[in-house]
């Protein structure tokens, strides 16, 4: 028995003739910090739906604690495992809080007075917005609303928990993404939560990542720390960038060039 | 910008001035009419009588025989609906969808009308009710065989299913409406606009159990509705029972619906009114919602069926055609404010 909090068991998904993802396996413990990485098409969306419990895999199991997902009552499942996807809209003129009060357990849902609504709005920078109307926040306010929703889902549960983050930081401004990140970051380190994140921008996932899955075409090709899987070489063959490092102390940063002919 | 930071009444006070609204206007209702009664007549009939012949008192058995069972219909009808439009908007994320947009009380409208029309009589009066039932209950259940496929129902789909059905319902309502002589038209009237003229403590009992199934069991699934503003997948991501309450949702509005045309013949507008007008007040909390909405439509109604038996007695209004009336522009007004125009 492993001490790993995820563990996707050779998960294969066919539509029709296409596989969408092929024999892919890895563990993860509570305290990593996952960034899943591919062109588009690769099979990301895909493969956190999988982890989500949305879409039974063909063959492969996923399982959390232990326990394979499709085992797990949806409500138990909702208290270790929250999910943010691509796009919430959201349906009503609801305040801020009244969302994030969406995302509250048991007894406490929908009570927007509760204290950690306020909490987690303020740990996102939107703790001012707390009483505005859905429709008059942008798409960045949207996002760290929505972040405080899914963090207030499984807040309070005790033990490991998965936090799956679709493209959660897309609309944010470069300094809101790397503040959110650190957010996200310090949760991590306290060592109750698993975070896999679904991005695009390659330093984002060099800075918040401790590991980096890259997908290709339904395959897991490389499942590593950032510096050893955004290889120039790596991200060539994937996405046909030309790339390279730029070493300095205090951190490299991987500079695009552009396109490969 | 507008409605940027929504203000929301604190919803015990609010849903306390509702019931009591609805007290006064149910008392109002029972004094005011061809002949009034004043509340000593009552009060004696009551005390010295119970349920009795109230001592011989005119005006006591006027209210006990004919007001009293007409305002508890319009109450039941008016909560079913405006309960059920509630949640049928929760369900769809759309805040037009209600009972009559979605073809329900168009199926049961048809349901009746055809046994007017074709039945000619033969099948006793008994029958219409019945029949407006079933037609709520084969409606929906198309509705939901159209948008369910390999074990899952679409919601845009049965949005969409409800509103093809309603629009055919009313196109074979008004074939049939072509068909009638002018007997049936008259009794065709009272489906298609709406009345509680003939109300009786015997209808009441009849239907009472299927209208406030939809009122009091609706509410009961207001965590899944909230979590259905996220949209489903997000709902199902914060642990409901999503599917479950889709067919909870569609099998208390038919039946209540429908036991609610049976009763009354169709009246627009409330299911869709009321919700609308609590969510401004209290806000989107469907546990807070459905009951205030519940409370609203049982007020509306009953107003409205008081100012429809008096505005030209001894004659009547059909109520369905009150409630737009008055509605229509009030809610004009609304939404024209709410827009800062």
């Amino acid at each position: 028995m492993s001490d790993a909090l995820l563990d996707v068991a050779g998960v294969t998904v066919r539509a029709g003739q296409r596989t969408l993802l092929s024999q892919v396996r890895f563990q993860a413990r509570a305290g990593e910090r996952l960034a899943l990485l591919g062109p588009n098409g690769a099979g990301k969306s895909t493969l956190m739906r999988v982890l989500a419990g949305d879409l039974s895999p063909d063959a492969g199991a996923v399982s959390l604690h232990g326990r394979s997902l499709r085992h797990w009552p949806l409500a138990e499942l909702a208290r270790r495992r929250s999910v943010m996807l691509q796009h919430t809209p959201v349906g009503f003129p609801v305040r801020a809080d009244e969302v994030v009060a969406l995302g509250l357990p048991g007894r406490r849902h929908g009570n927007a007075g509760d204290p950690l609504v306020g909490e987690l709005l303020a740990r996102f920078g939107v703790a001012h917005l707390r009483g505005r109307a859905w429709p008059s926040l942008s798409g960045g306010e949207q996002q760290r609303v929505h972040l405080a929703r899914v963090l207030a889902q499984i807040w309070d549960t005790p033990g490991p928990r998965l936090l799956l983050l679709d493209e959660s930081t897309s609309a944010l401004d470069p300094a809101q993404q790397y503040r959110v990140l650190e957010q996200l970051e310090v949760l991590a380190e306290q060592g109750d939560y698993l975070i896999v994140l679904v991005c695009h921008d390659l330093n984002l996932a060099n800075a918040f990542a401790s590991r980096v899955l890259m997908l290709d075409q339904g395959r897991l090709l490389a499942d590593d720390g950032p510096r050893r899987v955004l290889t120039p070489e790596r991200l060539a063959a994937v996405y046909g960038l030309r790339s390279r490092w730029l070493e300095h102390p205090d951190g490299s940063v991987l500079h695009v060039e552009g396109a490969l002919e | 910008m507008r409605d940027a930071e929504p203000r929301r009444w604190p919803v015990a006070p609010t849903l306390t001035v509702l019931a009591v609204l609805l007290a006064v206007a149910a008392m109002i209702a029972a004094l005011a009419g061809p002949l009034s009664v004043t509340p000593a007549t009552l009060w004696q009939g009551l005390w010295y009588d119970g349920l009795g012949d109230g001592g011989g008192e005119p005006g006591y058995r006027v209210v006990r025989d004919l007001r009293l069972p007409r305002i508890v219909m319009a109450t039941l009808v008016g909560a079913a609906l405006a309960s059920t439009g509630a949640a049928l908007q929760g369900l769809f994320r759309n805040p037009l969808a209600d009972p009559g947009l979605i073809g329900i009380s168009a199926g049961a409208a048809l349901g009746a009308v055809a046994v007017i029309v074709l039945g000619g009589g033969a099948l006793g009066h008994q029958a219409i009710p019945l029949a407006a039932f079933l037609g709520a209950l084969v409606t929906t259940f198309l509705m939901w065989r159209i948008a369910s496929r390999g074990g899952e129902t679409r919601v845009a789909l049965l949005l969409l299913a409800g509103i093809a059905i309603g629009a055919i319902a009313m196109a074979l309502t008004g074939v049939l409406t072509f068909m009638a002589d002018d007997n049936e038209l008259r009794t065709l009237t009272f489906w298609s606009m709406g009345s509680l003229a003939h109300s009786r403590w015997s209808d009441v009992a009849l239907v009472a159990p299927w209208l406030l199934a939809g009122t009091l069991l609706m509410p009961l699934l207001a965590r899944p509705l909230n979590g259905l503003m996220l949209g489903e997948q997000a709902a199902l991501h914060l642990g409901h029972g999503v599917p479950r309450a889709k067919r909870a949702v569609m099998v208390l509005g038919a039946v209540s619906v429908g036991a609610a045309v049976a009763a009354a013949g169709q009246i627009s507008f409330v299911g869709l009114v009321a919700p609308h007008l609590v969510r401004l007040l209290i806000g989107v909390d469907h546990r807070w919602l459905i009951p205030g909405a519940g409370l609203l439509g049982a007020l509306l109604t009953v107003f409205a069926d008081t100012l429809a038996r008096t505005l030209v007695a001894p004659a009547e209004l059909p109520i369905g055609l009150v409630m737009a009336l008055l509605g229509g522009p009030f809610f004009l007004v609304l939404l024209l404010r709410r827009n800062g125009v």
